[in-house]
């Protein structure tokens, strides 16, 4: 039985901020931060023992407005801090939600060895494939050719594909969903907040502001579309080239395995140093 | 195991001592010359302490890293050298801002860029005092012994926690790599500062509201305050805010939590100052040539005295204002071309000749090189 | 009491191992000892040196000026780190790897020779150098200084250790009344 998000958002949203929040209309940030909370929900953690991190960007406004222990890094940056939260007191369930340039531009260095630890964070990354916050220039996942203002003739660039960035880094868990497959959003962020090791969740969603009006891509509703026409299940993508799949939203789990965690791991150098 | 003559530390292995001594639990850092026998040594003893040791993958994430661990109620400390040190300054910001404890530890090495690394220098005093964007308040401490590293890391740690913000500790190759001997004093000896947790329900906690100290109590992430940090400007319950009169507050209370504690902050040594025409004014190596030079100059019946500052940031200003009448000339000896002695012309406004005995070139400072520029002051 | 010791070499040689058990052989004796060390930015080779000074009263400044000791394994550390001997002070080399040119009165001694042939090419001749400089003028209590080597050196070579140390011992003995080297003067 699910929750009726009016409910869901009576108990995660913090009463004492002042609302709106800063998002455009239209804007997909909140569709995902929705399906956060939603899996939040669903895992039965309390508020006290949730850290929500993030960095610079529209959806690292995120964490202002929610009730957990939260925290507005600096720009890149929300993957160190929470690292450190989470070596410091490894109890506490340690979210990242962040966006494409914070964590695959600026933050990828900080992405890639995240994912080398296996640490046991969840991160979620808004991909609206662009910089929303500073009004619309290309970011590492802007599709070759779409315009930004920093790429009036079309971005030149090779984009970067998070979640198989991520998978290939070391990360144990890596899937990727869109806004408009809301649902399954959810259940791919709620196996990722259940899997033990470090977990990422690209969360493909509409900039109608700042990408879709720059690039002809019509109104919000019509972007969302696009995800689905666009959207391709990884289950489908067998002997796919390179070429086919470049303009789909491959969605799906990319990675699942186990392995040792970080924090599990550094608990028996503690215990082995106490020991000697 | 406790000699009774002491023991023989390097002053980064009296580093880790002082850390461990102040409850240092969490250490992040990156491999640099040269502090690199910090992370070092810490990656041993701190799991042995049950603390966390972590190698991070850039100096960004290792003050990152420690402003997270600090956030998560652990004492932490990262320590680096010039390049690193670079790197570091947007996060120092942020722990300013958002009263965050930790300690940095800057075991300066000589030049821009990657310079000489191995050679000592004190070219970092300015890029300490105004490193990161803003304007903003700091703490730098600094030693020019092993014990005296020893000190000064358990007081880094002490005004980190009880003022809430990051502190740095400069110190240079010379000290950071010398070996000498240092008693470690017993458990107790040395006063020990926790940062001060809420007690009030947390309903009522806001996380940057004044106090009669101006330092908000502290609550650890997962202790049951749930509450916002940002390195935007932000209110009493840590949110963003650009209402003037928010601002106009919060960012005072920044800078007059300090300005609170200078008296405590500021710390010198004064020697053979009363009767003292002529100061040598000095810090962490150099002070060591200082001292040697003035013992030298005493011996001749010079009338010249020392003042060591063991804090860089706030400037220690009232310790030289005491001689005001007294003392002509002060001589500032450092290794480099002249950041303090920039400092103390700026506080002398004419009340006294400032003069200078450097060494810019990566070498230490020798007691001859001071003498030879007191020698012509006091003639 | 007050001596300032320089040993010089190169990396790899253990040079600042041996300052370092100097000083806390000394501070283990009741003095004040202060080691400092300059050196280049490999982990191998490159000019390096380690400072001792030793001394009964607080020492200031940390570095040696006048060398009441000074010792050159290698050409380069000989020619770079090379500065002014106390009156009495010893200059030790070593014979086949320094060309002391016109220092009279070096002492040079066979240290690497010596550690290669009695223990192999793998061990560093920086205990033995230890033993050749208490040997021809002891600083601190030859136990204390045993103790420390004991203590500093790898576990596995403790034994191998202490051997070379005496050994330097006996050859710095040997060398104390003997006639300065000869100088180089004439050739020139």
């Amino acid at each position: 039985m699910t929750t009726p998000n009016r409910i869901i958002l009576d108990k995660y949203l913090r009463h004492n901020k002042k609302f709106p929040h800063i998002w455009c209309p239209g804007c997909g940030i909140g569709i995902v931060l929705a399906a956060l909370l939603r899996a939040i929900d669903r895992t039965g953690w309390t508020k006290d023992e949730i850290v929500l991190v993030s960095g610079i960007g529209c959806s690292s406004r995120a964490p202002v407005y929610v009730d957990f222990n939260t925290l507005h890094t600096a720009h890149g940056r929300a993957l160190p801090f929470a690292t450190g939260i989470k070596a410091a007191r490894p109890p506490l369930k340690v979210i990242v939600f962040t966006g494409d340039g914070d964590c695959a531009a600026i933050g990828g260095n900080h992405l890639i060895h995240a994912c080398r630890r296996n640490i046991d964070i969840t991160t979620v990354v808004v991909n609206n494939y662009i910089y929303g916050m500073t009004g619309g220039q290309q970011s590492p996942t802007t599709p070759e050719g779409m315009k930004a203002t920093t790429a009036t003739r079309g971005v030149i660039d090779q984009p970067f594909h998070i979640a198989e960035l991520a998978a290939s880094a070391g990360a144990t868990f890596a899937a990727r969903s869109t806004t408009y497959h809301a649902k399954e959003l959810e259940s791919f962020i709620l196996k990722g907040l259940e899997h033990k090791g470090f977990s990422l969740v690209e969360a493909i969603s509409q900039a109608p502001v700042c990408f879709g009006r720059r690039n002809g891509m019509g109104d919000p509703v019509e972007m969302v579309k696009r995800e689905k026409e666009l959207a391709i299940p990884i289950s489908k993508t067998a002997g796919m080239t390179f070429e086919e799949k470049k303009d789909k939203i491959v969605t799906g789990i990319i990675e699942e395995r186990e392995a040792q965690e970080w924090t599990d791991l550094y608990a028996g150098v503690k215990k082995t140093a106490g020991e000697e | 195991m406790k000699k009774k003559n002491g023991q023989l530390l390097q002053g980064n292995e009296a580093v880790v001592e002082g850390a461990l001594y102040a409850g240092c639990s969490f250490y992040a850092g990156y491999p640099i010359t040269p502090s690199t026998e910090i992370a070092e040594v810490l990656s041993v003893k701190l799991p042995e302490r049950g603390g966390t040791f972590i190698q991070m993958e850039d100096e960004i994430a290792s003050i990152g890293a420690c402003l997270g661990a600090s956030l998560a109620g652990a004492k932490s400390m990262t320590a680096t050298s010039g390049p690193g040190f670079s790197l570091m300054q947007e996060l120092i910001g942020y722990g300013v801002i958002s009263e965050i404890p930790m300690v940095l530890v800057n075991v300066m090495r000589f030049g821009p860029s990657t310079g000489l690394p191995t050679s000592p220098s004190q070219g970092d005093v300015m890029q300490a005092r105004w490193g990161t964007h803003g304007d903003h308040p700091i703490i730098v401490l600094t030693a020019d012994s092993v014990p005296e590293t020893f000190e000064m890391t358990v007081k880094a740690f002490n005004f980190s926690e009880k003022y809430r913000i990051p502190v740095i500790l400069l110190l240079d190759e010379v000290v950071g790599h010398m070996r000498e001997k240092i008693t470690i004093p017993a458990e107790g000896e040395v006063k020990v500062v926790d940062r001060l947790k809420p007690e009030m329900p947390p309903e009522w906690y806001a996380p940057y509201a004044d106090t009669n100290t101006g330092v908000p109590p502290m609550a650890a992430f997962g202790d049951g305050y749930r509450h916002h940090v940002t390195g935007l400007v932000h209110d009493a319950q840590g949110f963003p805010t650009a209402k003037p009169e928010e601002v106009v507050s919060g960012m005072d209370r920044l800078f007059s939590k300090i300005s609170r504690g200078f008296s405590e902050v500021c710390i010198t040594e004064e020697l053979y100052c009363d009767d003292a025409k002529t100061i040598i004014l000095s810090y962490g190596a150099a002070a060591r040539s200082a001292r040697d030079a003035v013992e030298t100059m005493r011996a001749d019946g010079e009338k010249v005295g020392l003042i060591k500052l063991k804090t860089l940031w706030p400037f220690p200003k009232a310790a030289l204002e005491k001689y005001e009448k007294s003392v002509e000339n002060i001589i500032v000896a450092e290794m480099n071309r002249g950041q303090i002695y920039r400092e103390v012309w700026r506080v002398a406004r004419g009340r006294w000749q400032v003069g200078k005995a450097l060494a810019p070139y990566g070498n230490m400072l020798t007691p001859d090189m001071i003498l030879d520029v007191a020698r012509k002051v006091t003639k | 009491m007050y001596k300032e010791i320089r040993l010089a070499g190169s990396g790899g040689q253990g040079l600042i191992t041996a300052g370092v058990i100097l000083a806390e052989a000394a501070i283990a004796g009741g003095h004040e000892a202060v080691q400092t060390q300059s050196y280049g930015p490999e982990a191998r080779g490159g000019a390096s040196r380690a400072d001792v000074i030793i001394s009964d009263e607080a020492i200031l400044y940390p570095k040696a000026r006048k060398f009441d000791i000074f010792l050159a394994l290698t050409q380069e550390a000989y020619d770079k780190f090379r500065g002014d001997l106390a009156p009495g002070g010893l200059l030790i080399i070593d014979s086949d790897l320094v060309d002391p040119a016109g220092d009279r009165g070096a002492k040079a001694v066979p240290i690497t020779a010596a550690v290669k042939k009695n223990f192999g090419e793998r061990m560093p001749p920086n205990v033995m150098a230890l033993g050749v400089i208490h040997g021809m003028m002891p600083l601190v209590a030859e136990r204390k200084l045993l103790d420390t080597v004991k203590n500093r050196v790898p576990q596995k070579s403790v034994d191998k250790n202490v051997k070379a140390f005496k050994m330097g011992i006996k050859m710095g003995k040997a060398f104390v009344d003997q006639p300065a080297a000869p100088s180089n003067d004439a050739d020139l």
